[in-house]
Protein backbone atom coordinates (compact mmCIF):
# COMPACT_ATOMS: atom_id res chain seq x y z
CA UNK A 1 0.00 0.00 0.00
CA UNK A 2 1.33 3.47 -0.50
CA UNK A 3 2.12 5.69 1.93
CA UNK A 4 -1.10 7.78 1.06
CA UNK A 5 -3.21 4.66 0.98
CA UNK A 6 -1.90 4.15 4.46
CA UNK A 7 -2.55 7.58 5.92
CA UNK A 8 -6.81 7.90 4.56
CA UNK A 9 -6.66 3.89 6.24
CA UNK A 10 -4.93 5.73 9.71
CA UNK A 11 -7.33 8.65 9.50
CA UNK A 12 -10.52 6.44 9.18
CA UNK A 13 -9.62 4.37 12.04
CA UNK A 14 -9.87 7.38 14.17
CA UNK A 15 -12.94 7.97 12.52
CA UNK A 16 -13.70 4.46 13.45
CA UNK A 17 -12.43 4.66 16.89
CA UNK A 18 -14.53 8.32 17.85
CA UNK A 19 -17.73 6.60 16.31
CA UNK A 20 -17.04 3.89 19.34
CA UNK A 21 -16.35 6.30 21.79
CA UNK A 22 -19.94 8.61 20.67
CA UNK A 23 -21.94 5.28 20.24
CA UNK A 24 -20.95 3.59 23.90
CA UNK A 25 -21.68 7.04 25.15
CA UNK A 26 -24.77 7.74 24.05
CA UNK A 27 -25.36 4.01 25.10
CA UNK A 28 -24.37 4.97 28.54
CA UNK A 29 -23.26 1.01 28.05
CA UNK A 30 -21.22 -1.42 25.69
CA UNK A 31 -17.70 -2.92 25.25
CA UNK A 32 -14.93 -0.11 24.08
CA UNK A 33 -11.86 -1.92 25.09
CA UNK A 34 -12.19 -4.75 22.69
CA UNK A 35 -13.67 -2.50 19.79
CA UNK A 36 -10.81 -0.18 19.81
CA UNK A 37 -8.43 -3.15 20.05
CA UNK A 38 -10.35 -4.33 16.89
CA UNK A 39 -10.64 -0.84 15.16
CA UNK A 40 -7.59 -0.82 12.48
CA UNK A 41 -8.82 -4.57 11.87
CA UNK A 42 -12.88 -2.86 11.23
CA UNK A 43 -10.91 -0.31 9.51
CA UNK A 44 -9.01 -2.67 7.24
CA UNK A 45 -11.77 -5.39 6.74
CA UNK A 46 -14.26 -2.51 5.47
CA UNK A 47 -11.78 -0.09 3.26
CA UNK A 48 -9.26 -2.23 1.79
CA UNK A 49 -9.70 -5.68 2.08
CA UNK A 50 -13.52 -6.91 1.58
CA UNK A 51 -15.52 -6.70 -1.56
CA UNK A 52 -19.13 -5.47 -0.64
CA UNK A 53 -21.56 -2.73 -1.59
CA UNK A 54 -22.94 -0.21 1.11
CA UNK A 55 -25.59 0.36 -1.08
CA UNK A 56 -26.81 -3.40 -1.24
CA UNK A 57 -26.16 -4.45 1.58
CA UNK A 58 -27.58 -7.87 0.87
CA UNK A 59 -25.46 -8.38 -2.19
CA UNK A 60 -25.02 -12.18 -2.91
CA UNK A 61 -21.42 -12.22 -4.32
CA UNK A 62 -20.54 -10.07 -1.10
CA UNK A 63 -17.58 -11.06 1.10
CA UNK A 64 -18.89 -11.92 5.06
CA UNK A 65 -17.71 -11.03 8.09
CA UNK A 66 -19.28 -12.81 11.24
CA UNK A 67 -18.16 -10.56 14.65
CA UNK A 68 -18.09 -13.75 16.73
CA UNK A 69 -16.82 -11.65 19.60
CA UNK A 70 -20.29 -9.75 19.27
CA UNK A 71 -19.86 -7.58 22.23
CA UNK A 72 -17.67 -5.55 20.32
CA UNK A 73 -20.11 -4.43 18.01
CA UNK A 74 -19.57 -0.78 18.75
CA UNK A 75 -16.56 -1.30 16.55
CA UNK A 76 -18.23 -3.43 14.11
CA UNK A 77 -21.37 -0.57 13.97
CA UNK A 78 -18.61 2.40 13.69
CA UNK A 79 -17.03 0.79 10.83
CA UNK A 80 -20.39 -0.49 9.04
CA UNK A 81 -21.71 3.33 9.48
CA UNK A 82 -18.11 5.34 8.51
CA UNK A 83 -18.28 3.01 4.96
CA UNK A 84 -21.54 3.96 4.40
CA UNK A 85 -23.90 1.31 5.34
CA UNK A 86 -26.34 3.33 7.96
CA UNK A 87 -25.94 7.26 8.86
CA UNK A 88 -23.37 7.82 11.57
CA UNK A 89 -25.87 10.30 13.13
CA UNK A 90 -27.66 7.34 14.54
CA UNK A 91 -24.71 5.23 16.28
CA UNK A 92 -25.78 7.33 19.83
CA UNK A 93 -28.90 5.64 19.62
CA UNK A 94 -27.08 2.21 20.15
CA UNK A 95 -28.69 -0.08 23.03
CA UNK A 96 -31.51 2.18 23.33
CA UNK A 97 -35.23 1.60 22.94
CA UNK A 98 -36.32 1.34 19.39
CA UNK A 99 -32.78 1.46 18.07
CA UNK A 100 -31.84 -0.79 15.37
CA UNK A 101 -28.23 -0.73 16.71
CA UNK A 102 -28.32 -3.57 18.90
CA UNK A 103 -26.09 -4.38 22.13
CA UNK A 104 -25.09 -7.48 20.10
CA UNK A 105 -25.03 -7.13 16.44
CA UNK A 106 -28.62 -8.30 14.81
CA UNK A 107 -28.41 -9.14 11.41
CA UNK A 108 -32.13 -8.49 10.46
CA UNK A 109 -31.64 -4.67 12.05
CA UNK A 110 -28.68 -3.71 11.19
CA UNK A 111 -27.12 -3.02 7.49
CA UNK A 112 -24.33 -4.64 6.52
CA UNK A 113 -24.20 -7.35 9.45
CA UNK A 114 -24.14 -10.78 8.17
CA UNK A 115 -25.14 -12.87 11.33
CA UNK A 116 -26.69 -12.44 14.65
CA UNK A 117 -23.94 -13.15 17.40
CA UNK A 118 -22.95 -12.57 20.72
CA UNK A 119 -22.85 -15.90 22.44
CA UNK A 120 -18.89 -16.45 22.12
CA UNK A 121 -17.85 -19.47 20.34
CA UNK A 122 -20.93 -19.36 17.85
CA UNK A 123 -19.92 -16.74 15.29
CA UNK A 124 -16.88 -18.60 14.19
CA UNK A 125 -19.11 -21.88 13.39
CA UNK A 126 -21.43 -19.59 11.56
CA UNK A 127 -19.11 -18.37 9.49
CA UNK A 128 -17.23 -21.85 8.82
CA UNK A 129 -21.17 -22.62 7.45
CA UNK A 130 -21.49 -19.84 4.96
CA UNK A 131 -17.40 -20.77 4.11
CA UNK A 132 -18.50 -24.61 3.73
CA UNK A 133 -21.47 -23.23 1.83
CA UNK A 134 -20.00 -20.69 -0.45
CA UNK A 135 -17.61 -23.90 -1.13
CA UNK A 136 -20.81 -25.71 -2.38
CA UNK A 137 -22.31 -23.20 -4.42
CA UNK A 138 -18.83 -22.81 -6.10
CA UNK A 139 -18.93 -19.01 -5.42
CA UNK A 140 -15.90 -17.20 -4.79
CA UNK A 141 -16.17 -15.35 -2.08
CA UNK A 142 -14.30 -14.83 1.32
CA UNK A 143 -15.25 -15.39 4.98
CA UNK A 144 -14.16 -13.53 7.59
CA UNK A 145 -14.52 -14.10 11.31
CA UNK A 146 -13.48 -12.68 14.54
CA UNK A 147 -13.02 -13.86 17.66
CA UNK A 148 -11.06 -12.88 21.15
CA UNK A 149 -8.52 -14.27 22.78
CA UNK A 150 -11.05 -15.13 25.52
CA UNK A 151 -13.13 -16.25 23.48
CA UNK A 152 -10.92 -19.15 22.74
CA UNK A 153 -11.48 -20.74 26.11
CA UNK A 154 -14.95 -21.74 24.64
CA UNK A 155 -15.20 -25.02 23.23
CA UNK A 156 -17.53 -24.56 20.66
CA UNK A 157 -13.88 -22.48 18.86
CA UNK A 158 -12.30 -25.61 18.06
CA UNK A 159 -15.38 -27.97 16.73
CA UNK A 160 -15.65 -24.90 14.42
CA UNK A 161 -11.71 -24.71 13.72
CA UNK A 162 -12.01 -28.47 13.33
CA UNK A 163 -14.70 -28.30 10.94
CA UNK A 164 -13.13 -25.82 8.82
CA UNK A 165 -9.62 -27.80 8.59
CA UNK A 166 -11.34 -31.34 8.11
CA UNK A 167 -13.06 -29.21 5.11
CA UNK A 168 -10.19 -27.41 3.46
CA UNK A 169 -12.32 -24.02 4.01
CA UNK A 170 -9.23 -21.97 2.69
CA UNK A 171 -11.78 -19.47 1.74
CA UNK A 172 -12.51 -18.96 5.59
CA UNK A 173 -9.79 -16.25 7.74
CA UNK A 174 -10.42 -16.96 11.00
CA UNK A 175 -8.45 -13.18 13.50
CA UNK A 176 -8.06 -13.21 16.40
CA UNK A 177 -8.17 -10.49 18.93
CA UNK A 178 -4.75 -11.37 20.89
CA UNK A 179 -5.40 -7.82 23.56
CA UNK A 180 -4.48 -9.81 26.18
CA UNK A 181 -7.56 -9.01 28.42
CA UNK A 182 -10.98 -9.97 28.82
CA UNK A 183 -14.00 -9.07 31.78
CA UNK A 184 -12.11 -10.53 34.55
CA UNK A 185 -8.96 -9.92 34.06
CA UNK A 186 -5.37 -10.96 31.70
CA UNK A 187 -5.95 -14.03 29.75
CA UNK A 188 -3.26 -15.40 30.98
CA UNK A 189 -4.58 -15.26 34.54
CA UNK A 190 -8.58 -16.23 33.80
CA UNK A 191 -8.25 -18.91 31.41
CA UNK A 192 -4.63 -19.04 29.74
CA UNK A 193 -5.16 -19.97 26.24
CA UNK A 194 -1.47 -20.52 25.06
CA UNK A 195 -0.07 -21.16 23.15
CA UNK A 196 -2.30 -19.81 20.08
CA UNK A 197 -0.20 -20.40 17.61
CA UNK A 198 0.30 -24.16 18.16
CA UNK A 199 -3.21 -25.02 18.91
CA UNK A 200 -4.24 -23.41 15.50
CA UNK A 201 -1.32 -24.81 13.43
CA UNK A 202 -1.83 -28.42 15.10
CA UNK A 203 -5.57 -28.59 14.03
CA UNK A 204 -4.57 -27.68 10.89
CA UNK A 205 -4.89 -24.39 9.56
CA UNK A 206 -2.25 -21.77 8.64
CA UNK A 207 -1.09 -19.21 10.75
CA UNK A 208 -0.12 -16.15 10.59
CA UNK A 209 1.03 -13.39 13.30
CA UNK A 210 0.50 -10.11 12.98
CA UNK A 211 0.82 -6.51 14.91
CA UNK A 212 -3.30 -5.86 14.71
CA UNK A 213 -2.41 -1.34 14.88
CA UNK A 214 -0.93 -1.56 12.18
CA UNK A 215 -2.27 -1.43 8.45
CA UNK A 216 1.16 -2.42 6.71
CA UNK A 217 1.05 -5.90 9.21
CA UNK A 218 -2.75 -6.00 8.73
CA UNK A 219 -1.75 -5.75 5.00
CA UNK A 220 0.36 -8.71 5.11
CA UNK A 221 -1.54 -10.81 7.15
CA UNK A 222 -4.35 -10.11 4.64
CA UNK A 223 -1.42 -11.11 1.29
CA UNK A 224 -0.91 -14.11 3.46
CA UNK A 225 -4.73 -15.16 3.21
CA UNK A 226 -5.28 -14.30 -0.42
CA UNK A 227 -1.90 -16.48 -0.56
CA UNK A 228 -3.42 -19.57 1.04
CA UNK A 229 -6.81 -19.62 -0.40
CA UNK A 230 -6.50 -22.92 -3.39
CA UNK A 231 -4.51 -24.57 -0.48
CA UNK A 232 -6.71 -26.23 1.72
CA UNK A 233 -6.56 -24.70 4.81
CA UNK A 234 -8.51 -22.15 6.75
CA UNK A 235 -6.00 -19.33 7.25
CA UNK A 236 -5.83 -17.76 11.28
CA UNK A 237 -4.35 -13.72 11.75
CA UNK A 238 -3.43 -13.79 15.18
CA UNK A 239 -3.31 -10.36 15.79
CA UNK A 240 -1.84 -8.88 19.02
CA UNK A 241 -3.54 -5.64 19.67
CA UNK A 242 -3.14 -3.06 22.80
CA UNK A 243 -7.10 -3.16 24.52
CA UNK A 244 -8.67 0.86 24.57
CA UNK A 245 -6.12 1.68 21.87
CA UNK A 246 -6.28 5.32 21.05
CA UNK A 247 -7.75 6.34 23.99
CA UNK A 248 -5.23 7.26 26.99
CA UNK A 249 -6.95 6.29 29.84
CA UNK A 250 -8.39 3.07 28.75
CA UNK A 251 -5.58 1.56 27.14
CA UNK A 252 -4.74 -1.92 28.64
CA UNK A 253 -7.04 -1.04 31.57
CA UNK A 254 -9.06 -4.08 31.95
CA UNK A 255 -12.12 -2.14 33.39
CA UNK A 256 -12.65 -0.61 30.09
CA UNK A 257 -13.74 -3.89 28.51
CA UNK A 258 -17.65 -3.14 29.45
CA UNK A 259 -17.73 0.10 30.58
CA UNK A 260 -18.94 3.32 28.45
CA UNK A 261 -17.28 7.25 29.20
CA UNK A 262 -18.99 9.10 30.81
CA UNK A 263 -19.28 13.38 29.43
CA UNK A 264 -15.86 14.08 31.05
CA UNK A 265 -14.40 10.82 29.50
CA UNK A 266 -15.99 11.15 26.32
CA UNK A 267 -14.27 14.77 26.02
CA UNK A 268 -10.91 13.47 26.95
CA UNK A 269 -11.16 10.57 24.43
CA UNK A 270 -12.25 12.59 21.50
CA UNK A 271 -9.82 14.97 22.56
CA UNK A 272 -7.34 12.14 22.43
CA UNK A 273 -8.57 10.97 18.92
CA UNK A 274 -8.64 14.38 17.59
CA UNK A 275 -4.57 14.83 19.34
CA UNK A 276 -4.03 11.36 16.89
CA UNK A 277 -5.49 12.68 13.67
CA UNK A 278 -3.44 16.32 13.90
CA UNK A 279 -0.64 14.17 14.55
CA UNK A 280 -1.17 11.82 11.07
CA UNK A 281 -2.23 14.75 8.91
CA UNK A 282 1.08 16.37 10.23
CA UNK A 283 3.03 13.46 9.46
CA UNK B 1 -52.49 -55.81 16.07
CA UNK B 2 -50.22 -58.04 14.37
CA UNK B 3 -51.22 -57.28 10.70
CA UNK B 4 -50.83 -53.87 11.00
CA UNK B 5 -47.92 -52.05 8.64
CA UNK B 6 -45.20 -50.83 11.49
CA UNK B 7 -42.61 -48.47 10.27
CA UNK B 8 -40.07 -45.89 12.39
CA UNK B 9 -40.51 -42.27 11.79
CA UNK B 10 -37.05 -41.95 11.76
CA UNK B 11 -37.19 -44.10 8.40
CA UNK B 12 -39.68 -42.10 6.97
CA UNK B 13 -37.76 -39.00 7.65
CA UNK B 14 -34.86 -40.52 6.15
CA UNK B 15 -37.15 -41.37 2.76
CA UNK B 16 -38.73 -38.22 3.07
CA UNK B 17 -35.47 -36.45 2.81
CA UNK B 18 -34.11 -38.54 -0.56
CA UNK B 19 -37.31 -38.18 -2.05
CA UNK B 20 -37.06 -34.36 -1.30
CA UNK B 21 -33.54 -33.91 -2.02
CA UNK B 22 -33.97 -35.46 -5.67
CA UNK B 23 -36.75 -32.24 -6.31
CA UNK B 24 -34.68 -29.69 -4.54
CA UNK B 25 -30.74 -28.98 -4.90
CA UNK B 26 -30.75 -26.51 -2.30
CA UNK B 27 -31.52 -28.98 0.53
CA UNK B 28 -28.63 -30.67 2.51
CA UNK B 29 -28.37 -32.46 5.10
CA UNK B 30 -25.87 -32.58 8.50
CA UNK B 31 -25.41 -35.06 10.75
CA UNK B 32 -23.00 -36.16 13.94
CA UNK B 33 -21.56 -38.91 13.23
CA UNK B 34 -25.29 -40.52 13.97
CA UNK B 35 -26.17 -40.83 9.54
CA UNK B 36 -26.99 -44.86 10.59
CA UNK B 37 -29.38 -44.21 13.01
CA UNK B 38 -30.51 -40.76 12.27
CA UNK B 39 -31.46 -42.35 9.05
CA UNK B 40 -29.71 -39.61 7.38
CA UNK B 41 -27.21 -42.20 5.55
CA UNK B 42 -30.59 -43.02 3.37
CA UNK B 43 -30.47 -39.25 1.80
CA UNK B 44 -26.74 -40.06 1.93
CA UNK B 45 -26.71 -42.81 -0.21
CA UNK B 46 -28.34 -40.70 -3.03
CA UNK B 47 -26.71 -37.42 -2.58
CA UNK B 48 -23.36 -37.93 -1.23
CA UNK B 49 -22.46 -34.27 -1.75
CA UNK B 50 -24.96 -32.92 -0.06
CA UNK B 51 -24.68 -34.49 3.15
CA UNK B 52 -21.91 -33.09 5.69
CA UNK B 53 -20.85 -35.07 8.85
CA UNK B 54 -19.79 -32.58 11.60
CA UNK B 55 -18.29 -35.06 13.88
CA UNK B 56 -19.58 -35.69 16.93
CA UNK B 57 -19.74 -32.01 17.57
CA UNK B 58 -23.33 -30.77 17.75
CA UNK B 59 -22.88 -26.64 18.73
CA UNK B 60 -20.76 -26.24 15.86
CA UNK B 61 -23.22 -28.22 13.52
CA UNK B 62 -26.29 -26.35 14.20
CA UNK B 63 -24.47 -23.18 13.73
CA UNK B 64 -22.88 -24.67 10.71
CA UNK B 65 -26.20 -25.08 9.68
CA UNK B 66 -27.15 -21.35 10.23
CA UNK B 67 -24.62 -20.06 8.18
CA UNK B 68 -24.93 -22.25 5.44
CA UNK B 69 -28.71 -21.02 5.55
CA UNK B 70 -27.80 -17.19 4.86
CA UNK B 71 -26.61 -18.74 1.64
CA UNK B 72 -30.02 -20.14 0.23
CA UNK B 73 -29.29 -23.71 1.45
CA UNK B 74 -32.20 -25.36 3.49
CA UNK B 75 -30.19 -27.72 5.92
CA UNK B 76 -32.13 -30.68 7.50
CA UNK B 77 -29.67 -30.64 10.77
CA UNK B 78 -30.19 -34.43 12.14
CA UNK B 79 -28.78 -36.23 15.54
CA UNK B 80 -30.66 -37.61 18.35
CA UNK B 81 -33.56 -35.17 20.17
CA UNK B 82 -31.36 -35.03 23.70
CA UNK B 83 -28.52 -33.81 21.97
CA UNK B 84 -30.15 -31.24 19.27
CA UNK B 85 -32.93 -29.54 21.68
CA UNK B 86 -30.22 -30.46 24.99
CA UNK B 87 -26.76 -29.93 24.75
CA UNK B 88 -27.26 -27.85 21.74
CA UNK B 89 -30.04 -25.40 23.23
CA UNK B 90 -28.29 -22.06 23.39
CA UNK B 91 -27.16 -22.23 19.61
CA UNK B 92 -30.67 -23.01 18.66
CA UNK B 93 -31.80 -20.55 20.45
CA UNK B 94 -29.43 -17.60 19.56
CA UNK B 95 -27.73 -18.58 16.48
CA UNK B 96 -31.22 -20.11 14.62
CA UNK B 97 -34.06 -19.00 16.71
CA UNK B 98 -33.09 -15.21 17.29
CA UNK B 99 -32.34 -14.14 13.86
CA UNK B 100 -35.30 -16.79 12.41
CA UNK B 101 -33.05 -18.88 10.10
CA UNK B 102 -34.11 -21.09 7.86
CA UNK B 103 -33.15 -24.57 9.22
CA UNK B 104 -34.40 -27.58 9.98
CA UNK B 105 -33.76 -29.61 13.18
CA UNK B 106 -34.41 -33.73 12.05
CA UNK B 107 -34.79 -35.01 16.09
CA UNK B 108 -34.51 -38.59 16.16
CA UNK B 109 -34.87 -40.79 19.09
CA UNK B 110 -37.59 -38.68 20.82
CA UNK B 111 -38.78 -40.06 23.92
CA UNK B 112 -38.23 -42.82 26.47
CA UNK B 113 -38.92 -45.23 22.98
CA UNK B 114 -35.42 -45.38 22.70
CA UNK B 115 -35.21 -48.42 25.22
CA UNK B 116 -32.07 -49.66 25.80
CA UNK B 117 -30.28 -46.61 26.05
CA UNK B 118 -31.79 -45.77 28.90
CA UNK B 119 -31.86 -42.15 30.48
CA UNK B 120 -29.24 -40.22 29.25
CA UNK B 121 -30.73 -40.74 25.40
CA UNK B 122 -34.19 -41.13 26.39
CA UNK B 123 -35.35 -36.83 25.75
CA UNK B 124 -38.37 -35.73 27.01
CA UNK B 125 -37.59 -32.60 27.61
CA UNK B 126 -37.10 -31.76 23.79
CA UNK B 127 -40.77 -30.19 23.52
CA UNK B 128 -40.35 -27.92 26.24
CA UNK B 129 -37.06 -26.71 25.35
CA UNK B 130 -38.06 -25.59 21.96
CA UNK B 131 -41.51 -23.69 22.86
CA UNK B 132 -39.48 -21.61 24.63
CA UNK B 133 -37.95 -20.40 21.59
CA UNK B 134 -40.08 -17.50 19.78
CA UNK B 135 -40.89 -18.35 16.11
CA UNK B 136 -40.38 -22.35 16.90
CA UNK B 137 -41.98 -24.85 14.58
CA UNK B 138 -42.94 -28.33 16.61
CA UNK B 139 -43.71 -30.99 14.63
CA UNK B 140 -44.08 -34.83 16.02
CA UNK B 141 -45.49 -37.33 13.57
CA UNK B 142 -48.33 -39.71 14.62
CA UNK B 143 -46.94 -42.33 11.86
CA UNK B 144 -45.21 -42.85 8.68
CA UNK B 145 -46.91 -41.14 6.31
CA UNK B 146 -47.51 -37.93 8.60
CA UNK B 147 -43.85 -37.81 9.28
CA UNK B 148 -43.13 -37.85 5.83
CA UNK B 149 -45.43 -35.16 4.95
CA UNK B 150 -44.02 -32.77 8.01
CA UNK B 151 -40.66 -33.16 6.23
CA UNK B 152 -41.91 -31.92 2.87
CA UNK B 153 -43.92 -28.73 4.83
CA UNK B 154 -41.45 -28.06 7.13
CA UNK B 155 -39.28 -27.55 3.92
CA UNK B 156 -41.81 -25.61 2.09
CA UNK B 157 -41.92 -23.09 5.06
CA UNK B 158 -39.73 -20.51 6.06
CA UNK B 159 -38.31 -20.47 9.50
CA UNK B 160 -37.06 -22.66 11.91
CA UNK B 161 -38.55 -25.92 12.31
CA UNK B 162 -37.58 -29.00 15.21
CA UNK B 163 -38.80 -31.99 13.95
CA UNK B 164 -39.07 -35.33 16.48
CA UNK B 165 -38.54 -38.82 15.15
CA UNK B 166 -38.66 -42.03 17.15
CA UNK B 167 -36.38 -45.19 17.22
CA UNK B 168 -39.42 -47.18 17.72
CA UNK B 169 -41.16 -48.84 14.59
CA UNK B 170 -45.08 -47.79 15.60
CA UNK B 171 -48.13 -48.42 13.07
CA UNK B 172 -49.34 -46.63 10.01
CA UNK B 173 -52.64 -44.70 10.62
CA UNK B 174 -52.82 -42.55 7.69
CA UNK B 175 -53.83 -43.14 4.36
CA UNK B 176 -51.20 -42.44 1.75
CA UNK B 177 -51.75 -38.91 0.41
CA UNK B 178 -52.79 -37.18 3.98
CA UNK B 179 -53.40 -33.50 3.87
CA UNK B 180 -50.87 -32.45 7.00
CA UNK B 181 -51.03 -28.54 7.47
CA UNK B 182 -48.31 -26.82 10.02
CA UNK B 183 -50.24 -26.11 13.10
CA UNK B 184 -53.83 -27.10 12.75
CA UNK B 185 -54.94 -31.00 14.31
CA UNK B 186 -56.97 -33.82 13.14
CA UNK B 187 -60.00 -35.34 14.59
CA UNK B 188 -59.28 -38.99 14.25
CA UNK B 189 -62.51 -39.93 16.01
CA UNK B 190 -65.29 -38.11 17.02
CA UNK B 191 -66.64 -38.01 20.61
CA UNK B 192 -68.66 -36.44 23.16
CA UNK B 193 -67.89 -37.25 26.35
CA UNK B 194 -64.08 -36.45 26.19
CA UNK B 195 -61.64 -35.48 23.87
CA UNK B 196 -58.23 -37.35 23.89
CA UNK B 197 -55.33 -35.04 22.42
CA UNK B 198 -52.13 -37.20 21.82
CA UNK B 199 -49.25 -37.32 19.45
CA UNK B 200 -46.20 -38.98 18.41
CA UNK B 201 -46.60 -42.04 18.74
CA UNK B 202 -49.29 -42.56 21.00
CA UNK B 203 -51.69 -41.61 18.82
CA UNK B 204 -52.67 -44.99 17.56
CA UNK B 205 -52.37 -46.11 21.70
CA UNK B 206 -55.43 -43.23 21.86
CA UNK B 207 -57.32 -44.21 18.76
CA UNK B 208 -57.31 -48.04 20.81
CA UNK B 209 -57.81 -46.59 23.76
CA UNK B 210 -61.17 -44.61 22.68
CA UNK B 211 -62.42 -48.10 20.99
CA UNK B 212 -62.01 -49.60 24.61
CA UNK B 213 -64.44 -46.69 25.84
CA UNK B 214 -66.58 -47.10 23.21
CA UNK B 215 -67.56 -50.71 24.19
CA UNK B 216 -67.87 -49.28 27.61
CA UNK B 217 -70.60 -46.25 26.73
CA UNK B 218 -67.66 -43.49 26.69
CA UNK B 219 -67.90 -41.49 24.06
CA UNK B 220 -64.15 -40.28 23.30
CA UNK B 221 -63.10 -38.15 20.59
CA UNK B 222 -59.71 -38.09 19.59
CA UNK B 223 -57.52 -35.59 18.61
CA UNK B 224 -54.24 -35.85 16.62
CA UNK B 225 -52.18 -33.02 17.58
CA UNK B 226 -48.66 -33.50 14.87
CA UNK B 227 -47.96 -29.38 15.67
CA UNK B 228 -46.99 -28.78 19.25
CA UNK B 229 -45.96 -25.36 18.24
CA UNK B 230 -47.92 -22.95 17.19
CA UNK B 231 -50.45 -25.03 19.12
CA UNK B 232 -54.22 -25.25 17.16
CA UNK B 233 -55.91 -23.20 19.96
CA UNK B 234 -59.34 -23.25 17.70
CA UNK B 235 -59.08 -27.61 18.07
CA UNK B 236 -58.50 -27.06 21.16
CA UNK B 237 -61.29 -24.88 22.64
CA UNK B 238 -63.98 -26.41 20.30
CA UNK B 239 -63.23 -29.69 22.42
CA UNK B 240 -63.15 -28.01 25.64
CA UNK B 241 -66.86 -26.78 25.06
CA UNK B 242 -68.22 -30.14 23.05
CA UNK B 243 -66.85 -32.39 25.48
CA UNK B 244 -66.16 -30.55 28.56
CA UNK B 245 -63.04 -32.65 29.49
CA UNK B 246 -59.66 -33.24 27.75
CA UNK B 247 -56.79 -35.59 28.32
CA UNK B 248 -53.67 -35.10 26.95
CA UNK B 249 -51.44 -37.60 25.77
CA UNK B 250 -47.26 -37.59 24.58
CA UNK B 251 -44.27 -39.38 24.97
CA UNK B 252 -42.34 -36.38 26.97
CA UNK B 253 -42.40 -34.88 30.14
CA UNK B 254 -45.72 -33.58 31.31
CA UNK B 255 -43.89 -30.54 32.14
CA UNK B 256 -43.61 -28.23 29.39
CA UNK B 257 -45.02 -30.70 26.38
CA UNK B 258 -48.37 -30.74 24.64
CA UNK B 259 -50.04 -31.22 28.03
CA UNK B 260 -48.87 -28.09 29.24
CA UNK B 261 -49.46 -26.13 26.17
CA UNK B 262 -53.34 -27.31 26.38
CA UNK B 263 -53.33 -26.72 29.71
CA UNK B 264 -52.37 -22.54 29.23
CA UNK B 265 -54.83 -22.52 26.33
CA UNK B 266 -57.77 -24.17 28.19
CA UNK B 267 -56.98 -22.14 31.80
CA UNK B 268 -57.16 -19.05 29.57
CA UNK B 269 -60.05 -19.45 27.55
CA UNK B 270 -62.64 -22.38 28.06
CA UNK B 271 -61.46 -23.96 31.87
CA UNK B 272 -62.41 -27.46 31.91
CA UNK B 273 -60.76 -30.51 33.76
CA UNK B 274 -57.46 -31.92 32.28
CA UNK B 275 -55.29 -34.70 32.75
CA UNK B 276 -51.93 -34.86 31.52
CA UNK B 277 -50.63 -38.79 29.91
CA UNK B 278 -46.89 -38.02 29.70
CA UNK B 279 -43.47 -39.29 31.48
CA UNK B 280 -43.96 -37.54 35.07
CA UNK B 281 -40.92 -35.43 36.73
CA UNK B 282 -38.35 -38.73 36.47
CA UNK B 283 -36.08 -40.02 34.35
CA UNK B 284 -36.19 -43.09 32.29
CA UNK B 285 -34.25 -46.06 32.50
CA UNK B 286 -33.20 -48.86 30.27
CA UNK B 287 -35.24 -51.55 28.66
CA UNK B 288 -37.70 -52.73 25.57
CA UNK B 289 -39.32 -49.62 24.36
CA UNK B 290 -42.45 -51.29 24.58
CA UNK B 291 -42.04 -52.58 27.43
CA UNK B 292 -40.93 -48.94 28.99
CA UNK B 293 -44.06 -47.61 27.47
CA UNK B 294 -46.36 -50.30 28.93
CA UNK B 295 -44.22 -49.21 32.30
CA UNK B 296 -44.82 -45.91 32.60
CA UNK B 297 -48.61 -46.16 31.36
CA UNK B 298 -47.69 -44.25 27.51
CA UNK B 299 -50.19 -47.28 26.83
CA UNK B 300 -53.84 -47.57 25.64
CA UNK B 301 -55.05 -49.56 28.87
CA UNK B 302 -53.78 -46.42 31.01
CA UNK B 303 -55.21 -43.62 28.75
CA UNK B 304 -58.29 -46.08 29.30
CA UNK B 305 -58.28 -46.22 32.90
CA UNK B 306 -57.39 -42.72 33.54
CA UNK B 307 -60.16 -41.44 31.10
CA UNK B 308 -62.51 -42.95 32.98
CA UNK B 309 -60.85 -41.29 36.43
CA UNK B 310 -61.17 -38.09 34.53
CA UNK B 311 -64.77 -38.90 34.15
CA UNK B 312 -65.72 -40.41 37.64
CA UNK B 313 -66.55 -43.42 36.27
Amino acid sequence: MTAEQKKALQLRAVSVREGILTSTHGAKAGHPGGSLSSADLFTYLYFAEMNIDPENPKWEERDRFVLSKGHTAPGLYSALAERGFFPKEDLPTLRHVGSYLQGHPNMNTVPGVDMSTGSLGQGISAAAGMAKAAKFLNKDFRVYTLLGDGELAEGQVWEATMFAAHYKLDNLCIIVDLNGLQIDGPTSVVMNTAPVDEKFEAFGCKVVEIDGNDFDELEHGFKKFHKNIGKGKPTVILMRTTKGKGVSYMENQVGWHGKAPNDEEYAIGMADLAAIRKQIEEA
Amino acid sequence: MADVKKVATRQSYGEALKELGAVHDNLVVLDADLANATKTDIFKKAFPERHFDCGIAEANMMDVAAGMSTLGLVPFVSTFAMFASGRAFEMVRNTIGYPHLNVKIGATHGGISVGEDGASHQCCEDFALMRSIPGMTIMSPSDDVEARAMVKAAYEMNGPVYLRFCRLATPVIHEEGFDFKVGKGEVLSEGTDVAIIANGILVPEALEAAKVLAEQGISARVINMGTVKPLDEEIVLKAARECGKIVTVEEHSIIGGLGEAVCSCVAEHCPVPVKRIGVNDEFGHSGPAVELLKQFGLCADNIVAQTKALLGK
